[in-house]
């Protein structure tokens, strides 16, 4: 009869622990995911989704420490080589083992000409498998940044992936079609359920994720994302229950929503800078009324914007105070922000901005069409809307061409620009991340990969390549801090703000805001 | 009955326009009054708008971001500079609502006419020609009933997006709302007309036209249509309403007319994104002048379908 009763009593228990409640988490970001293959785009709308699916050999906690995630431990075994000890027993969501060969596989296919990723693979050389569960690194010099680079190389299995001919990423900006487009098979704690681009895309709880077992009161098991583009409709449904949560609260409504009952907003500096950039690079503007010549190309006209543009407007109208006003190219969160670069802003001076046209040659202004996303960074097409009456009191005449991040990224990424916005967050927490990929010369690697101006100083580029074998962190951050200053001398972009993040949850919802801006549904608790 | 004719003016034709039962029946009602009087301002004011807009909203380099969202003159915090306050980027609203109504006019005016053109010319060919002719354009005018007025507005304007390059269709749009909003309107006056021909064409003096030998057309045109104005001005006044309001609704959408020439729709759906925030002004202003003004024209419709109607005298 005893025995009866503890049978009972465990069956019971391993019934109440097995069967998670089911809870419905329902999310609207501003913009959606462009594309499921996990190295394909590079972008946050993108990786937000995507890293619930996906996972890396390292992840990042909340406060950004680096934790294990395939990975188990990984320890620098020589200058060159990183060895990754895998976790055992994971599985794929079609069921297939995890092991080094998927590894291997992964780190080669971000590697690949078509990757957005190899920035995070810029120093690897090769993945070699050990046995099943080790991999090693190898590097073609010492890199002490593989760890933080390693949370974002995605894993996927080798085996589906070549069973669906998709062994090399989609090419974004070729807007190729691929089977990893629409179609995910990660080892992450979600599983892609279903998904209409832009509309609606169902996530489904992995009830045989490693993890569950260390979040006990996770309880969210599926996740409905709907991107709801406009500000209005998205707090309407915010404040009326139709949503749980959403990382985009319209700024304007951030006040008001803080003496609101039954939301709760969340606040933290996001690590992203929102600029403006030139095409500097061509002989000629695409989309210009000046001929024959580029007016983008003299750093007088690039001044005269700068003076031009008035961030403390844009800060106390535009962003109504929920940003922070910057003249560089990093924000606080990566290792080396030095705030004092921030301080020399200049202060917007109209005459002063006048004075530059004019000795550019352009007294009279001239026309360009700006290119301009209105579902990727907080208010970007009301910044860009002030941006175009702020150039218009120097002659220069703007035609916005604010569009919707799935046209605007191919767009730019194909240089089809002459002037636009753009926001840049830093996952590696490393200023080199944004160094190369921004400001480098265009080369066909990593270096200059999204750098859409042409900004070409082989001075910065001998100082960045210098930077990677660079051990000292002193000498390596006044490198840093000198490549910074080049760029605010050359002004192929102008720094505008940081961003700052508010999240809206609804009362029943509780889950950590990350400065990363990534959601992470498995720290999520719904009451 | 020797009145002075003012001068310049074609003599007795004041007077004439005094002695006449329309104006005798439009100062019958001051609700009429009130809404002529009404339109008469906004119209005045709309194409008036590049003298009578204390700022030109169209220059961007008056624009001054610090002065967005300044609240209206009587609020705490408003401008006299800005009489009933300034959007998001520091724009007067009573200039961009003067501006955006002229939009709003041209585009009603103009799809009103199309549709009208469209509409009595279609009517006017079916009731005359009647037989095959009459059912073909009956069915598709039935067709065109059974879907809401504002699906083929979206349609037409969704067609054309896809079919035009992105730069022509900037240029374009605003023909494309017209053509749209018209399209989607005409089947009224094509059905109105058609009925009034059929009356009209047993009747003695288009047989005795037809009788010498008059081509159909100047039949149609010459002695039918001058019969059925009457019902047509009172279904285009209506109508012009109606355009506006599916303008407005089309460019709240998003789909009108550009962002570069703003109509009171856009207006409104730029100031939803500030309604919850407290900013009321900037879209209960150009709302409630797109009230007023669908509202008076629908009443001054309503007086003229009386005014005009022989049964009510």
């Amino acid at each position: 009869m005893k025995r009866g009763l503890v049978c009972a009593g465990a069956a019971l228990a391993v019934g109440l622990s097995g069967a998670v409640e089911a809870k419905t988490l329902r999310w609207a970001p501003q913009g959606d995911a462009a594309t499921m293959d996990p190295h394909s785009h590079n972008a946050g709308p993108t990786t937000d989704l995507t890293a619930q699916i996906y996972e890396a050999l390292l992840q990042r906690d909340p406060q950004l420490k680096i934790l294990p995630q395939l990975a188990t431990e990984f320890q620098s075994t020589s200058p060159t080589t990183w060895r990754f000890k895998l976790r055992p027993g994971v599985k794929f969501h079609n069921g297939a083992a995890f092991n080094a060969d998927d590894v291997v596989f992964s780190v080669e296919r971000a590697m690949a000409d078509s990757s957005q990723y190899k920035t995070f693979t810029n120093s690897v050389v090769r993945a070699v498998k050990i046995d099943d569960l080790t991999v090693d690194i190898v590097t073609d010099k010492p890199n002490p940044l593989i760890p933080a680079q390693f949370t974002e190389v995605r894993i996927m299995d080798k085996e589906w992936s070549e069973a669906n001919n998709a062994t090399k990423p989609q090419n974004f900006n070729a807007r190729e079609e691929t089977f990893t487009v629409r179609n995910a098979n990660g080892t992450g704690p979600y599983v892609l359920g279903s998904r209409q681009p832009d509309v609606r895309t169902v996530l489904t709880r992995n009830a045989d994720w490693w993890g569950w077992k260390d979040l006990p009161r996770s309880n969210v098991t599926e996740v409905v994302v709907t991107p709801i583009a406009n500000a209005a409709t998205r707090l309407a449904a915010l404040l009326s229950g139709e949503i749980d949560a959403t990382p985009n609260v319209p700024v304007q409504d951030v006040e008001r929503l803080r003496r609101s009952q039954g939301v709760k907003l969340l606040q933290t500096n996001e690590v992203r800078v929102i600029f403006l950039g030139f095409d500097m690079g061509r002989s000629e503007l695409l989309y210009s009324d000046v001929k024959g010549k580029n007016p983008f190309a003299d750093l007088n006209v690039r001044r005269a914007v700068a003076y031009a543009v008035d961030v403390e407007a844009i800060r106390t109208r535009v962003m109504r105070g929920l940003s922070v006003n910057t003249w560089q190219m990093i924000s606080p969160g990566v290792a080396q922000f030095d705030a004092s670069l921030d301080a020399i802003r200049p202060k917007a001076n109209i005459a002063e901005a006048k004075r530059y046209m004019t000795a550019a040659g352009y007294p009279n202004g001239f026309s360009v069409t700006m290119d301009c996303p209105n579902n990727r960074y907080i208010n970007d097409e009301q910044i860009c809307q002030a941006v175009v009456g702020m150039l218009a009191q120097i002659g220069i005449r703007v035609t916005l061409n604010a569009m919707p991040l799935a046209t605007y990224f191919p767009k730019i990424g194909n240089r089809d620009t002459s002037f636009f916005l753009l926001g840049w967050g830093v996952p590696t927490y490393d200023a080199h991340y944004s160094l190369q990929l921004l400001l480098q010369t265009t080369d066909g690697t990593a270096n200059g990969q999204w750098n859409y101006t042409g900004y070409s100083s082989a001075r910065f580029d001998a100082l960045v390549n210098r930077m990677t074998t660079e051990l000292d962190t002193r000498a390596r951050d006044a490198m840093v801090k000198e490549a910074l200053q080049i760029a605010q001398n050359d002004l192929p972009y102008i720094p505008l703000h940081h961003q700052v993040l508010v999240w809206g949850l609804r009362q029943p919802v509780d889950m950590p805001i990350t400065p990363n801006n990534q959601p992470r549904f498995q720290w999520a608790t719904v009451r | 009955m020797t009145a002075p004719a003012a001068p310049g003016s074609p003599p007795g034709l004041l007077r004439r326009i005094f002695d006449s039962d329309l104006w005798y029946s439009f100062t019958r009602s001051w609700i009429t009054m009130g809404s002529g009087i009404c339109v008469l301002l906004l119209v005045v004011g709309a194409l008036g708008a590049p003298v009578l807009a204390p700022h030109d909203t169209f220059d961007p380099a008056t624009l001054k971001l610090m002065d967005a969202f300044t609240p209206p003159v009587w609020v705490e915090g408003g401008n006299p500079t800005y009489l009933i306050g300034t959007d998001n980027q520091g724009r007067d609203m009573l200039s961009t609502i003067m501006f955006g109504m002229r939009i709003s006019l041209l585009v009603g005016f103009a799809a009103v006419l199309f549709s009208l053109v469209l509409g009595v010319g279609l009517g006017l060919v079916a009731g005359y020609l009647g037989g095959t002719i009459d059912a073909l354009i009956m069915r598709v005018a039935d067709i065109k009933l059974a879907f809401p007025a504002i699906l083929i507005a979206l349609l037409v304007d969704g067609v054309s997006r896809a079919a035009l390059p992105r730069d022509m269709h900037d240029q374009l749009a605003l023909y494309v709302v017209v053509f749209a909003i018209g399209v989607s309107n005409w089947v009224s006056y094509a059905r109105t007309v058609r009925g009034t021909v059929m009356v009209e064409r047993g009747k003695d003096y288009v047989q005795a036209a037809r009788v010498i030998g008059i081509h159909p057309a100047v039949i149609m045109v010459r002695h039918v249509l001058p019969n059925v104005m009457g019902p047509v001005l009172v279904i285009a006044t209506l109508g012009l309403a109606l355009a506006i309001l599916t303008e407005a609704t089309l460019s709240f959408l998003g789909v009108g007319v550009p962002p570069t020439q703003p109509s009171l729709g856009t207006l409104i759906r730029n100031g939803n994104d500030y309604l919850f925030s407290g900013e009321w002004w900037i879209a209960i202003f150009p709302g409630l002048t797109l009230v007023v003004l669908a509202l008076s024209v629908n009443l001054l419709g309503d007086w003229l379908r009386d005014a005009l109607n022989p049964k009510l005298r």
